[in-house]
């Protein structure tokens, strides 16, 4: 867990850590968010990496674990900020180009304990709606499914479908169908 | 009951309602829907309904309501009822020639009396043509605002005098309006008039049911982010989560003593069919399976209830005891057959059947086992029996927009309720009030 937030985060640690030079009594929020190897209210420790864009004090707040996390959930040049799985036609199978997506966010549960997410299941518009939310449920599940297989706790992961009632594209098309089948990751607090 | 009992105990239910909706129910901002008429019956009965003595001054005239409704039940048709004076507005001023060379096989005669309260006195009498007796005859006393609720009460026993079956023009249905990123669901009376938006949203909202008293309706609404099933009442207008589990909550129905739901939960993994009381509480798991079992729906007697499985590989409709065990597939046609509901009597249920590209509304016996597809469209959804078996409602599309339409169970008649806003889908037909 440490070495995966220095390798993703080290800009947000180096952010804090200038936060932490700024502030002459550092928040325990910030001190315990940033950084490994730190017992409960030790000094902040400053990482040696190339120094980065300023921070002004006057527009930041103490940042809780979850959110300093967030920032590779979006950014955009991580996978982790990936968050759609799409599927074929009345399928519920994770085809293999988005297989990577799926175990990069169960690497990220796993290592994140605490953190919780929905995978939220949907379908495209042709037929029952209920039967498109069994249809979209089913996608979650088998999402979360991979993640579990890939060391995600069961109560990280809850499954949801919104069937064909949050469609992505509107037109009577497969190239239209075919954004709508996906399950879409949300994290807890985004 | 005597007919002055009957129409008490109406005036009673109809205070109620009323106060319901001026109270509680914010004021709809979509217009009505209008109704279009596509088809007749074979064989249509030839009625003259007579302008009631004194309606001319009401905002409400009661006959044009009571005329509209006959006419769209397709098995009743309009006879010339003009050019008479006096009109006759008492049976003793009935000239049963008169309207035997007109055609007409039965007349309706009344009249609107204003009290010194400021509501009426409305009565009116049903006379049968050829044998020159009353069929029927109430007095009903109604505000203003419940003249229009009056005269549906009136076409609904004219309707049964005449055909044998319950009439239906005086009940509700509920469905859902999307415009923009709005949703609501709306309550109507079932000739699409006097909508009321019972909840607002800009999250989902799905597969509203009545329940059996038509007082409460259970939903799904996506307001958390996620399907949780509400009920709500149409009295009070509180409502509560009642299936509000880890993962989905989905497709409520009622059982028919209106104490609980079966709905369909995915906290156990998959979507499958469980029991909540009509207020909440623990969940009984009716079905085990590794498919999608859902869209549940309990026969009126109460013992077994109607699903859609893909256990055997495709969506089908299944029949299980209302306790849950063993199921039994009961549509065969076809590799798409969903969303099933009852017919009133039990005999049959209506669904969803595809065929080709095309979804379309059928319906099938349960004794002969035989399907009759009943519409043409592309997109047909969501079928709901009127609450005396005649005509199904469903939602269809028409050159991209959501609308509802009904065909009668025969398939003769059709009708389009055009509203003239907005995507108008997941319709169910409400219950006969009890009198």
């Amino acid at each position: 867990m440490k070495r995966f937030r220095f390798g993703l985060l080290g800009l947000n640690i180096v952010i804090l850590a200038a936060l932490a030079a700024c502030s002459s009594a550092p928040t325990k929020e910030q001190s315990g968010a940033a950084v490994e190897d730190r017992k409960p209210g030790g000094p902040p420790t400053v990482v040696d990496r190339p120094p980065v864009v300023p921070v002004d004090p006057a527009t930041t707040r103490p940042l809780s674990p979850d959110q300093i996390g967030s920032a590779a959930l979006r950014d955009p040049k991580n996978i982790l900020s990936k968050r759609s799985i799409f599927f074929d036609y009345d399928s519920n199978l994770v085809k293999d180009e988005y297989k990577p997506i799926v175990a990069a966010h169960a690497r990220y549960l796993q290592q994140n304990g605490g953190t919780k997410m929905r995978v939220e299941g949907n379908a495209d518009d042709r037929g029952s709606r209920e039967y498109n939310l069994a249809l979209g449920q089913r996608r979650a599940d088998a999402v979360r499914q991979m993640m579990q297989l890939l060391g995600a706790k069961p109560d990280q992961v809850e499954t949801v479908s919104f069937g064909e009632e949050k469609p992505r594209c509107n037109e009577a098309a497969e190239s239209c169908w075919s954004q709508n089948r996906r399950g879409d990751i949300v994290y807890q607090g985004e | 009951m005597t007919f002055v009992e009957r129409a008490r105990s109406f005036g009673a239910v109809l205070g109620l309602l009323i106060a319901a909706s001026g109270v509680f129910f914010a004021p709809s901002a979509l217009a009505a829907l209008t109704i279009e008429i596509i088809g007749t019956g074979a064989k249509q009965i030839p009625v003259a309904i007579v302008p009631f003595r004194a309606e001319d001054g009401l905002s409400q005239k009661v006959t044009p309501v009571i005329g509209a409704d006959l006419v769209r039940s397709g098995v009743i048709k309009l006879v010339d009822a003009g050019g008479l004076n006096p009109p006759p507005y008492e049976p003793q001023d009935v000239n049963y020639g008169t309207w035997r060379s007109r055609g007409a096989d039965a007349i309706v005669i009344g009249s609107v009396a204003p009290r010194s309260d400021g509501r009426y006195d409305v009565q009116f009498r049903l006379m049968d043509a050829q044998k020159q007796v009353q069929l029927a005859g109430f007095a009903y006393t109604a505000s203003a605002a419940q003249l229009r609720l009056t005269a549906h009460k009136i076409a609904d026993v004219v309707y049964e005098k005449l055909t044998g079956d319950p009439g239906v023009f005086s009940t509700r249905i509920v469905y859902v309006v999307k415009q923009g990123r709005r949703f609501d669901l709306q309550v109507a009376d079932a000739d699409g008039f006097g909508a009321q938006t019972v909840l607002g949203s800009n999250e989902p909202i799905i597969s509203p049911s009545w329940s059996p008293d038509g007082s409460r309706i259970a939903y799904v609404s996506f307001e958390q982010k996620k399907p949780v099933v509400y009920v709500q009442s149409l009295l009070t207008g509180a409502r509560r989560p009642v299936a509000n589990f880890w993962g989905s909550n989905s497709a409520p129905s009622w059982s028919p003593d209106g104490s609980r739901l079966a709905v369909v939960l995915s906290k156990d993994g998959g979507s499958q069919i469980y029991l909540v009381g009509a207020d909440g509480g623990e969940a009984v798991r009716l079905t085990r399976s590794s498919s999608i079992d859902t869209e549940p729906n309990f026969s009126p007697d109460g013992k077994s209830i109607l699903f859609t499985s893909d256990r055997g590989g495709s969506p089908q409709i299944y029949r299980m005891p209302a306790s849950g065990g063993q199921p039994e597939r009961v549509t065969f046609e076809g590799s798409y057959n969903v969303s099933p509901r009852h017919s009133p009597d039990g005999k049959a249920f209506t669904f969803i059947q595809r065929s080709g590209s095309r979804f379309n509304v059928a319906t099938q016996d349960f004794a002969t086992r035989q399907v009759q597809v009943l519409t043409d469209g592309a997109l047909d959804e969501s079928p709901t029996f009127a609450p005396n078996g005649r005509m199904v409602l469903y939602a269809t599309e028409v050159r991209g927009r959501g609308i509802l339409s009904a065909v009668s169970s025969d398939g003769r008649v059709k009708q389009r309720l055009v509203s003239d806003a907005g995507d108008v889908r997941e319709p169910a037909w409400g219950p006969l009030l009890k009198q």
